[in-house]
């Protein structure tokens, strides 16, 4: 009995019977018990998702114009409607210079009848299948000089479940392909924000002294510039590009970081690993390599996390003011720009953009906060 | 306590001057000028005005001219807006935004830390998790989401307030622009204040207050809200510089005649003694509400003391 007590503890240190969790398992157990956490992170994968496979999916281009349906309200059952129909044909026709005695439905097909003070040219159906509405227009009959016709064209189903843009353009694909664009900026912007922020908050912090205090009042002074002025002035710099747009935007997002990163360093370098490491002859570039930046990740996974938000926040607010992504292209900024200009008569196109974003930003906010708790040391 | 803001304020002439010297250089770096139209102005032309406006010598000389001109209180005439001087475009727009500002504040302040106190006084409860929900909600979704938002439920379709326009500073134009401006604030002052009212409630001097007898609201009012709002109070100063300066957001969205635009405007029109007077007045705005901030916290904290 003795002697099995004695011989347990140290079973234990070996890792033999209870292996221990790392930071990470452990953190990652602890944000799995978080049901908010959860629950946005899933949510956050779903509209990852729509937004990378969707465009692809979707039945419309994101950028094909449908001039027939400018503006139309979302809905589940297909377009068009019965009220298009006659307007449709009646523009149509005047086009075609052709005069419309009478039309109506049979089932998927219109049948109407025309006529016209010369012959009618068999290629005046092109006129019909051109709009988006008709395909497949056919004449059923016509008397001897041609004056009069019976024609038919078939109606061509089209769904627009968050309804269509000022342009007529489908916002369910633009709305997800705007989704790829502002989680590309997101990502790629907090990266870049990480790789200078890290990297400058390291240096510092583990130099110290002189070249401490040049680095941090640097970082002071971009602080006390007015944010936006800086944001502004480097989109004007690099003119209104998607790539040096998130450039612009990680390049102002870094200060935080440096900051955070330079502070956890501060602490670091004096533990006895990375003296060790200084006694063994290992040069600056390899301690802060190996030992001082794997160890500030806690916090700087979490200010990640946090920081995404933060930047498709900033990329929308770009947009908004039509600094940031240009047509055809787009991104949730721009999408609700502009249904807050269509506010009156087509709200729809404010809403679902709106939806999107807002759902995005607040799962990121929880996985954050859920992040920061998970990685706590002291909240346990 | 005067010495005290005074050496502040003596301290802040450095800081302000990098900020100006910096933007100065860079917004002269950035590609463009002020007269650079779709259609380029005449070769004399644009030599005279660049020469009224002394755009024609060197850039340090610039820069001195720029100096002395502020030094002795002049922005000098705005590029764009002919015949307007920044000071003159600032007399104009600072009330309006100063009083949009100042009422969003005030509102925050009232409903957020009232809704704090609820909601730390009901900690883990109904209450709580209600107030703390909205306030995620209030910071989460941005303001050119909410702006929208508002005047289409009660704009258009309830048809209560008007949708946009300043109407000469009628009250009810600036009912949701300052609901707007209010909303974030009101979320982020109700969380600090439950954060630091739970803990300010479990501190020593709230169980002697207790232990004396003292009523509940008072306890509460008096003397735990006095040491809570101590966080609060150092949010609001940044908070209300970035305020009271207006919002670029609001001010388009609602056509209000701020000066919270200029900041955007002058910088794509290359209007450079605008951009310089907008980033001065900010400056000025953070550094003065700083020093507000800190001279507060020594009347709420008896521990502070400037001597």
């Amino acid at each position: 009995m003795a002697q099995h007590s004695l011989t347990e503890p140290l079973e234990r240190a070996n890792g033999a019977t209870a292996p221990g969790r790392s930071l990470w398992a452990d953190a990652w157990l602890r944000l799995r018990a978080n049901k908010a956490a959860v629950v946005s992170a899933f949510a956050l994968l779903v509209i990852a998702l729509a937004s990378v496979v969707g465009p692809w999916l979707s039945t419309h281009d994101f950028d094909a114009v449908y001039p027939s349906y400018v503006k139309v309200p979302a809905s589940l059952e297909g377009y068009p409607d019965a009220e298009m129909i006659e307007p449709a044909l009646t523009k149509a026709l005047r086009r075609a210079r052709l005069t419309m005695e009478s039309w109506e439905l049979e089932g998927d097909r219109v049948y109407f009848m025309v006529t016209s003070k010369r012959p009618i040219d068999d290629r005046t159906t092109r006129y019909l299948d051109r709009a988006d509405i008709f395909h497949d227009t056919q004449i059923e009959s016509q008397n001897d000089d041609a004056t009069a016709m019976e024609m038919s064209a078939g109606l061509q189903r089209q769904y627009f479940y968050f309804g269509t843009d000022s342009n007529g353009r489908d916002l369910l694909t633009r709305t997800l392909m705007a989704g790829r664009v502002s989680l590309t900026i997101g990502l790629l912007a907090t990266f870049v924000a990480l790789l200078i922020g890290v990297t400058y908050g390291a240096v510092s912090g583990y130099f110290g002294g002189r070249v401490d205090l040049v680095m941090m009042r640097i970082v002071d002074i971009l602080y006390s510039l007015p944010f936006i002025f800086f944001v502004i002035l480097l989109v004007v710099f690099f003119g209104r590009n998607f790539i040096l747009m998130f450039i612009a935007v990680g390049a102002v997002e870094w200060l935080d970081m440096a900051r955070i990163v330079r502070g956890q360093t501060l602490s670091i370098k004096r533990q006895e690993y990375v003296q060790a490491a200084e006694a063994m002859g290992v040069d600056s570039r390899g301690i802060l390599k190996r030992h001082i930046v794997p160890n500030t990740l806690g916090p700087v996974v979490v200010y990640m996390t946090l920081l995404v938000p933060k930047v498709i926040l900033l990329e929308s607010f770009l947009s908004f003011l039509g600094l940031g992504v240009q047509e055809p292209m787009t991104s949730w900024g721009v999408l609700i720009s502009e249904g807050a200009r269509n506010i009156q008569g087509a709200p729809w196109m404010l809403i679902f953009p709106s939806i999107f974003l807002t759902t995005t930003l607040f799962a990121l906010n929880f996985i954050g906060d859920g992040l920061r708790d998970a990685l706590d040391p002291k909240d346990r | 306590m005067l010495s005290y803001a005074l050496r502040r304020l003596l301290s802040a002439i450095p800081t302000l001057f990098v900020i100006i010297t910096l933007s100065f250089f860079l917004i002269r770096v950035a590609p463009g000028g002020p007269f650079d139209l779709e259609r380029p102005l005449e070769a004399k032309v644009m030599e005279n005005l660049m020469r009224i406006y002394q755009l024609d010598k060197p850039l340090w000389e610039q820069y001195f001219i720029y100096m002395k001109n502020v030094l002795s209180g002049d922005l000098g005439p705005s590029f764009y807006f002919r015949d307007f001087t920044v000071a003159d475009l600032f007399r104009q727009g600072l009330p309006i935004s100063i009083q949009l500002g100042a009422s969003a504040l005030l509102l925050a302040l009232l409903v957020g830390s009232a809704l704090g106190v609820v909601a730390a006084l009901r900690q883990n409860r109904g209450t709580d998790y209600g107030v703390m929900a909205a306030a995620t909600i209030g910071i989460t979704v941005p303001n050119f989401v909410v702006a929208p938002l508002l005047t289409l439920v009660l704009a258009i379709w309830l048809g209560w307030l008007p949708a946009g326009g300043w109407g000469n500073g009628a009250w009810a134009n600036k009912i949701l622009p300052i609901v707007t401006l209010a909303l974030p604030q009101v979320a982020v002052v109700a969380r600090l204040t439950r954060a630091s009212m739970i803990e300010t409630l479990r501190a020593h001097h709230i169980r002697t207050a207790r232990a004396l007898g003292l009523p509940g609201h008072v306890v509460v009012g008096v003397h735990a809200l006095r040491g809570a709002l101590l966080p609060v109070v150092s949010y609001l100063g940044p908070a209300a510089a970035a305020l009271l300066t207006g919002s670029v957001i609001v001010e388009t969205i609602f056509g209000i005649p701020g000066v919270g635009r200029y900041f955007v405007q002058s910088a794509l029109n290359r209007d450079y003694t605008l951009v310089m007077g907008t980033v001065i007045v900010i400056a000025v705005f953070v550094i003065l509400f700083n020093l507000i901030v800190d001279l507060f916290y020594a009347l709420l904290d008896p521990r502070v003391r400037y001597d």
